[in-house]
């Protein structure tokens, strides 16, 4: 496995948000979460990013525990890329320098060194006039595929997506998510959190559904989608879904 | 619908009435009160008096030379503690926020310097370096009043700007430093790339009106020694019996404080807009 969340807990305060999870990701898999808001999607992606420290329980990457809190997480983030629904670019770098910051420091390689990568990773996505553009001289879309390029650039061995088309105009959404197609083809390891029910379906390899904390239920989009077995994952695509 | 090309719609009428009558009104009240005051000022018993030697034409035009000379002295110390300012403000800034615990003395450093240089009137910072630290009996050149002033502005003014400074770290979403420490970025490239770049531009506006009272506060260093604007004014005042160097001097600061007022206002309400 390239991935293995097991048994992790994480409370906020007193509101627990993982309770005991348990997941895990083949290499070149997509795996996507779903589930309602606050089910713990988010948190832990940030956990497995190391963002956020889990009270319990064990990450394991590559067959090497990650979550240890005695261990440096800088190594290990450079290692796991996220992206995030807000984008969070910086706002007073280019696009270019937004993408080329994190490697140029890490890894001390000099722009000119960067630039062959860092131009092809943007002509890739469909951004190449862009690269000299700021963040707020761009499209939601535009911004979110900047984002991922520069996640793209550290070369992560696996990649997290925090909900990356949930602040996106509904006619952006379709190109970012066909950076993602993209990756999958490229063999990229994945963990989703996501509303876009049908690209779930579609796309992902493996689909789990989160409730209060807990894996409930996982298997293949077929299983999932078409032929779920718990009451509580019938109710929650009925609801996002739509009667049919 | 489109009558709008055929002249001013019913709301644009009423509101050129409204500016108008609010135009006549202010200019009416203005006049008024400035009337009052030429009126009635020089009917006060001591008016002509106060205008011999607060107002005395002759004397501004002999004295203005050498004040508007002795205030380059004040725009030199100025020139010179800005950068000084600048570096140690940002320093305290950001010992105050090194969360390492072998550092801890680093930041219970900055917090009481903070406190303790926010807290004293800085006249008397200048007094207690100014006359203090030659006092040891120290030689040329550490026996300066220039060098020794110049300490006493840059430490008291230093911890307003590292309030400043740090207001402004502490304004930068957190979600901007999760995104480089996501990308394996250590806390202190974050600081130095991301959070520092956003933070010092966002406080430009907040510096410039502490540089302005800095620029005021310069006057404070001629009870030390310097023959700066305020000390060569007094000695004028003693020479000529007349306070009118004293509002020339005044004047010289207002030409230089008031455009540095309005730039500054101007910036933050660009910066406001730009936020909203």
């Amino acid at each position: 496995m390239k991935l293995q969340v097991k048994n992790v807990h994480k409370s906020f305060g007193h509101t627990k948000v993982l309770n005991g999870i348990s997941l895990d990701v083949a290499e070149g898999e997509m795996t996507c979460l779903i589930g309602a808001s606050g089910s713990g999607k988010s948190t832990l992606l940030r956990c497995i990013n190391l963002l956020e420290p889990v009270d319990d329980g064990e990450i394991w990457l590559d067959g090497a525990e990650i979550a240890d809190p005695a261990l440096d997480p800088q190594p290990i983030r450079q290692r796991i890329g996220i992206v995030f629904q807000s984008f969070n670019l910086f706002p007073h770098m280019t696009a270019e320098e937004n993408v080329m910051l994190a490697p140029r420091r890490i890894f001390k390689t000099s722009r000119d060194a960067l630039r062959p990568t860092v131009e092809e990773l943007f002509d890739r996505f469909g951004l190449k006039d862009r690269m000299h553009h700021y963040p707020d001289q761009l499209s939601g879309g535009q911004q979110q595929r900047v984002a991922i390029v520069r996640a793209l650039a550290m070369k992560p061995e696996i990649m997290l997506f925090d909900e990356i088309t949930s602040a996106l105009d509904p006619e952006l959404v379709n190109e970012v998510l066909q950076v993602l197609k993209s990756l999958k083809q490229d063999g990229m390891t994945m963990v989703l959190a996501t509303h876009e029910m049908a690209f779930a379906r579609d796309v992902a390899d493996k689909v789990c559904f989160l409730d209060k904390g807990s894996i409930l239920e996982q298997g293949t989009p077929a299983d999932i989608f078409s032929n779920p077995r718990q009451e509580r994952t019938r109710d929650f695509l009925a609801r996002v879904l739509g009667p049919r | 619908m489109s009558d709008s090309n055929k002249g001013p719609t019913r709301r644009q009428a009423h509101e050129r009435k409204l500016k108008r009558r609010s135009m006549i009104l202010a200019a009416i009240s203005t006049s008024v009160v400035v009337a009052a005051l030429v009126i009635l000022i020089p009917l006060t018993p001591g008016w002509e008096r106060v205008k011999q030697s607060f107002f005395n034409w002759d004397i501004v035009v002999r004295t203005f030379p050498k004040l508007l000379n002795a205030f380059l002295l004040d725009v030199a110390i100025f020139a010179w503690s800005v950068p000084l300012i600048a570096a140690l403000g940002l320093a305290i800034a950001l010992a105050r926020d090194v969360r390492d615990p072998v550092f801890y003395p680093l930041r219970l450093f900055g917090i009481l310097y903070t406190d303790i240089f926010r807290g004293v009137p800085v006249v008397l910072v200048v007094y207690l370096i100014g006359f203090g630290i030659p006092g040891l009996g120290l030689q040329r050149p550490f026996n300066s009043p220039y060098l020794w002033g110049t300490v006493a502005l840059v430490l008291t003014y230093a911890a307003y700007v590292a309030e400043i400074f740090r207001s402004g770290i502490e304004s930068i979403h957190a979600s901007q430093r999760n995104a480089a420490l996501s990308l394996g970025m250590s806390p202190s490239d974050t600081m130095r790339f991301v959070i520092l770049p956003q933070a010092i531009r966002r406080v430009v506006p907040a510096q410039m009106n502490i540089l302005i009272a800095l620029q005021k506060d310069v006057a404070l260093l001629s009870f030390i020694g310097p023959v700066e604007i305020f000390r060569q004014a007094g000695v004028f005042k003693s020479l000529l019996a007349s306070f009118t160097p004293y509002v020339v001097a005044a004047a010289i600061f207002l030409v230089v404080t008031i455009p540095a007022t309005r730039l500054a206002d101007h910036m933050l309400a660009k910066q406001n807009r730009a936020r909203s």
